[in-house]
């Protein structure tokens, strides 16, 4: 009708012949995303587990991994990739995901685990449960609902971060943010199908989490 | 005065004839880091096998602190421990706490796993066979009055707090310890429950007789619930130790005086039981009798109203005069008068009987049996001429002594 055609016209234009990348780098950017999140709990909920008894290492794990949080992201991303072993691409955005990641799973372990009524840990200790029993079938699934929190709000801080990873060659959506060459026909196209992507990715996790949560918590405390 | 501070054993005179010593308490000490004065001073006890000992004492005394050294909560800074004759101060701690029930007043059941498993779990530690800790579950269930069938799969938090602390006591006994440790395990329940779960666990005890060791911080409770009671004051120091009906009567010092507190005459009460007194009778009827026979049977008694009985003998109506002749002709016996209340078994205090009896009808009280047939009543002169004896009985035990009966 007329070469004057509106925005989301185009964009839809624009997905018919992209999806197939659209979708590949989503999985991309899920797969970053799951790697980093894996790594960051099975740390935090260590270093969570390992100091959330004794004061000082306790609030010196919180310190340090809120500091990873404060650093700005292209900040990070340049200074590691100056590392050796790590460079330009997936493994220094992991690196990075890992550091931003461990702050809400760290408090929030360590906030779960004591908030545990400790009526509940003395009377398993007075029927003889050891150290390591009462961690994990008393402490740890009654602090579960919370660590989970922790790592969901991990998840959905890594996903917005991880487009950003496009800046050091990183894999995922952010590659159609920081690819697109501004001002080109296509480019607002592709910022808009990357950062929809990485909202679609979002909800999609979300949905996960939501699934996850009701199969791993005990009805007696749901 | 009685030398206290020395009260090694319970006075050699009541000390049950060569029962044994279930746990020794030998020279126990804990002193917490940055006090200045130990929370518990050089305790030494023995607690005779099967009976409940209690602890009591203000707040602060080291009551529990004591209990908790005991199953090694709270390691001891020097003496020593024996079970059974066994010194078991140094032995693992978790296995050593698997041989003995733990209730605290929280009960602390572990809201993510159904009552079977929060049952089952010592008995899980101990590595038992399935089927085994199953049937076990199913028992301890039926022992503390709940059906396995309805509550087996429930969580906690789908309990009222009377059930949890079934639960609570059901699980310490999985394993079938000899020893219990249960601090203030009645504490967080309101009264009328708690009342009724006392003469359920003193019933269990009476088939049971395990070790108790029993914390409290309230009086009546101790006199309730113990065979014995140590009067502790602080850093554990005892006061005295001894039957609750020797404390009442004979109180070792003005600090065991204050701490029984005024109305020791109503406090024996909590002493006799239904069973020890001699029951009345009342007139009774099955439910499908006539009503002239009812008649009849008020005419010739100096009462005013028949007790009906179902065919069980379980009471089930008080029916007065007034009664049948609004009734009318023909309406069974069931469904006139009012309710039969104020109903005790015979291991009920007399304290209980005469709280049952102030609120009920007749000033009476029906005294059933454990499968809730009817054996007679209770009324206000029984008690009476309990109170008298009672008081006849503990004069003529302080006769030649200087001691003056405390209660007035």
């Amino acid at each position: 009708m007329s070469d004057d055609i509106s925005w989301y016209e185009s964009f839809w234009t624009y997905l018919e012949f992209a999806w197939q990348d659209v979708l590949d780098l989503g999985v991309d950017h899920a797969v970053v995303v799951i790697i980093s999140v894996l790594i960051a709990t099975v740390t935090g909920v260590a270093l969570g587990v390992l100091t959330y008894r004794t004061e000082r290492p306790r609030e010196l794990v919180l310190a340090v991994t809120g500091t990873f949080l404060t650093i700005p992201s292209l900040a990070l991303f340049t200074l590691l990739i100056q590392l050796p072993l790590l460079g330009l691409g997936a493994k220094s955005v992991v690196v990075a995901l890992v550091m931003y990641g461990l702050l809400p799973i760290v408090r929030n372990t360590i906030v779960g685990l004591r908030e545990v009524d400790s009526a509940i840990v003395e009377s398993a200790q007075g029927m003889g449960m050891g150290r390591a029993a009462r961690l994990w079938r008393i402490e740890m699934p009654l602090a579960w609902p919370v660590v989970l929190t922790g790592i969901r709000v991990a998840t959905l801080l890594l996903i917005g971060i991880a487009a950003i990873g496009a800046y050091i060659n990183g894999p995922g959506l952010g590659e159609l943010i920081f690819g697109a060459s501004v001002g080109s026909a296509v480019a607002l196209n592709e910022v808009l199908a990357g950062t929809l992507g990485v909202i679609v990715l979002a909800i999609l996790f979300d949905f996960v989490y939501v699934v996850v949560t009701r199969l791993t918590t005990s009805k007696g405390i749901r | 005065m009685t030398d206290t501070q020395d009260a090694v054993a319970p006075d050699s005179g009541t000390a049950p004839d060569g029962g044994k010593v279930e746990i020794r308490l030998e020279n126990l000490a804990k002193r917490f880091p940055g006090q200045d004065d130990p929370a518990v001073d050089d305790l030494t006890m023995e607690i005779p096998k099967g009976e409940i000992v209690i602890l009591v004492g203000p707040s602060g005394c080291g009551k529990t602190t004591t209990m908790k050294m005991i199953n090694r909560i709270i390691e001891p800074t020097s003496g020593r421990i024996f079970l059974d004759g066994e010194d078991v101060t140094d032995v693992n701690p978790d296995q050593l706490r698997r041989r003995i029930g733990y209730v605290i007043q929280q009960i602390g059941l572990f809201p993510h796993v159904s009552i079977a498993n929060n049952i089952a779990t010592v008995p899980k530690l101990l590595g038992w066979k399935k089927e085994r800790i199953s049937e076990r579950v199913d028992e301890l269930l039926e022992m503390v009055g709940m059906d396995p069938g309805q509550y087996r799969n429930r969580y906690p938090k789908e309990l009222s707090g009377g059930q949890r602390q079934r639960v609570g006591v059901a699980r310490a006994m999985s394993a079938d310890p000899d020893v219990m440790l249960m601090d203030e395990p009645f504490g967080a329940i309101d009264p009328i429950t708690r009342d009724r779960l006392q003469n359920e666990f003193l019933r269990l005890q009476e088939q049971i007789k395990k070790t108790i060791i029993f914390v409290t911080h309230d009086i009546d409770e101790a006199i309730k619930m113990g065979d014995r009671i140590a009067i502790l004051r602080e850093q554990s120091h005892i006061a005295q130790f001894d039957t609750p009906e020797r404390i009442l009567v004979n109180p070792a010092d003005d600090f065991v005086a204050d701490f029984i507190g005024r109305g020791a005459s109503l406090k024996r009460l909590s002493l006799s039981r239904v069973r020890d007194v001699e029951l009345h009778q009342w007139p009774t009827v099955e439910q499908g009798a006539s009503h002239d026979e009812v008649n009849r049977l008020l005419e010739g008694s100096d009462k005013s109203a028949v007790l009906v009985l179902d065919s069980e003998r379980r009471p089930v109506k008080w029916v007065n005069a007034d009664h049948l002749r609004r009734a009318g002709d023909g309406r069974p016996l069931s469904e006139l008068g009012l309710p039969a209340e104020a109903v005790v078994q015979p291991n009920a205090t007399l304290s209980d009987t005469l709280n049952e009896m102030l609120s009920a009808r007749y000033s009476t009280a029906i005294v059933v049996d454990s499968s809730n047939a009817y054996q007679g009543i209770v009324d206000i002169d029984t008690i009476n001429e309990t109170v008298r004896s009672l008081r006849r009985a503990e004069q003529g035990r302080l006769r030649g002594g200087d001691d003056e009966d405390e209660d007035r």
